[in-house]
């Protein structure tokens, strides 16, 4: 018994250890100014893990939005309301669906490369001479990804957002019929700029945070053997995947739950 | 006032560019350094020779302030190392090269990139004077023609010749080597051995390699020390290593395979190993 009370009280002191070292990490390699080489940098991040990323994401967002229309049709069409189509899929998609599946997709695409690439550095000592030549890694190697992911995702989502309407578009109006006007009249009559797309934006930012700060983290700090690195992408998946779906209720409950 | 300037000045030609006092490091329950001393002279070339797993590497990177030591001083040229801030410990680095053993290249950069990274990010220099050096550094080691290359298109020599390349772009004052000669063919090694020696006679650079290639070691070395359980064993100039008598020193230095450092792992009575069935493996 003492021992289990022992071994949890051990537990606990590492994962606060390792919150500690991954809050110093992101202070440190989050602050000051970027130089004009820095923003090259960035640049080239944000197409790595932005532009790269659009293919898979804008592809899902088409089906997603397809397969909202198209369930929804099924359930509306039985009480007459299949006028509110877009009003549905608009809604579904930029409070809930857009910020989370393209953060999931994000962190399957974009995360897992980081941590590898990170790591894969750090265990071929890359990131070792590099402070040895005096330039600090933080800066150089994990601040430009770090600020890339927090600026891609939510533009990401916004593309996410705008195929899926398509995507509800194309198969309730051209495929099943609803009206093409009350599609978009609906829509824009019940979607609010702040309410929902701003509250939508900030859920993406917030996941934006998250699982870059754990992708750059788990490469940075994994152990530097080939197995460390599988560890860490695979820890990088499953940490942001539950961070985001977890965090999701919590934000949710906090827009729209009317506790305000 | 000029005769304390010029005494001064003597006291610091002849003292010694790097001292290690006291070094304690353990990593996890292993202790790795229990009380190392080492004086690195100015401008000599100072060989740091051990068994492996005996902690060369992770002496360099206390030498480099990448670690910290349990207890102990790191002081180069009376700047303790450790002591220093963030930004002074990069700062000092600037003055300082490291080969490592891996190479470390950057492998999204081509070589003349990799040897251009210094300059760029710690001078001002402008483009035509960056692509002058570069060319000068890949010359001195001889692949000035691979400048377009990139590091997975290079052999182990070659990345390893670009590094030292690298780690001298800035003219350093102190160059650390982590087992240069490892894992190269004899010619390789050969080219190393002329260079690291060469770039000591030409620039004047103080130099420390870590290694457990005997031979190449002692003959460009002026100095060794011998590092072994976390202490020094010896320490002299290869001419008295070479006829020390302690037989832990002569084993190493002659390549014995058993001795005071027995060729097994610890463990138990071979034979009842062998026939005790029950405890597999």
């Amino acid at each position: 018994m003492i021992g289990r009370i022992v071994i949890l009280g051990r537990r606990g002191c590492e994962v606060l250890e390792a919150l500690g070292r991954a809050g110093q990490f992101l202070a440190q390699s989050a602050v000051g100014v970027p130089s004009r080489e820095g923003w090259y940098l960035w640049l080239r991040q944000v197409h790595f893990v932005g532009v790269l990323s659009l293919a898979i994401v804008l592809v899902s967002g088409l089906f997603i939005g397809m397969v909202l229309a198209l369930q929804g049709y099924t359930l509306l069409v039985d009480f007459g309301a299949e006028q509110a189509l877009g009003q549905m899929v608009a809604l579904s998609l930029l409070r809930e669906l857009s910020p989370v599946v393209a953060a999931l997709l994000f962190a399957g695409r974009a995360g897992s490369a980081l941590t590898a690439e990170i790591g894969l550095m750090k265990a071929t000592e890359q990131l070792t001479s590099m402070e040895m030549i005096g330039v600090d890694p933080l800066r150089r190697i994990v601040a430009p990804r770090l600020w890339a992911g927090f600026v891609a995702l939510p533009v990401l989502t916004i593309g996410f957002s705008v195929v899926g309407i398509y995507g509800g578009y194309l198969v309730g109006v051209e495929w099943l019929g609803v009206f093409e006007g009350s599609y978009w009249s609906n829509m824009q009559s019940s979607v609010d700029f702040i309410g929902d797309v701003g509250n939508g934006m900030v859920k993406s930012l917030v996941f934006a945070l998250v699982v870059t700060w754990i992708a750059v983290f788990q490469g940075y700090d994994l152990v530097p053997t080939s197995e460390g690195i599988s560890r860490a992408t695979t820890r990088t998946v499953v940490y942001s995947s539950l961070a985001v779906l977890g965090l999701d209720f919590v934000l949710t409950a906090l827009m729209f739950g009317g506790f305000s | 006032m000029f005769d304390n300037f010029f005494d001064g000045r003597l006291e610091m030609t002849d003292s010694p560019f790097v001292v290690v006092e006291g070094l304690h490091f353990a990593r996890g329950e292993k202790d790795i350094f229990r009380g190392v001393e080492l004086q690195i002279p100015r401008g000599k070339i100072t060989a740091i020779l051990g068994p492996s797993g005996t902690g060369k590497t992770t002496l360099l990177k206390l030498i480099g302030g990448q670690l910290v030591p349990d207890a102990g001083r790191v002081t180069i040229e009376g700047e303790d190392v450790h002591a220093l801030s963030r930004k002074a410990l990069f700062r000092l680095r600037r003055r300082m090269g490291m080969l490592f053993q891996s190479g470390a290249l950057f492998s999204d950069l081509s070589v003349f990139e990799n040897v251009a990274f210094p300059l760029r990010v710690h001078t001002d220099l402008p483009e035509a004077m960056i692509r002058d050096v570069v060319l000068m550094k890949l010359e001195a080691v001889g692949l000035r023609g691979a400048r377009e290359l990139m590091p997975s298109e290079l052999s182990g020599g070659m990345a390893r010749r670009v590094a030292l390349a690298r780690a001298i772009a800035l003219d350093p004052e102190l160059i650390l080597y982590d087992e240069p000669f490892v894992g190269q063919d004899p010619i390789s090694k050969g080219v190393l051995v002329q260079l690291i020696k060469r770039l000591n006679d030409a620039l004047g650079l103080t130099a420390i390699v870590v290694s457990h290639d005997i031979k190449e070691t002692l003959s460009i070395a002026d100095y060794v020390y011998v590092i072994s359980d976390g202490r020094v064993m010896a320490h002299g100039t290869p001419d008295s290593l070479d006829v020390d008598e302690d037989p832990r020193v002569s084993q190493f230095v002659h390549g014995e395979p058993d001795g005071p450092v027995p060729f097994h792992y610890p463990a138990s009575d071979f034979f009842s190993d062998i026939l005790n069935m029950e405890k597999r493996p």
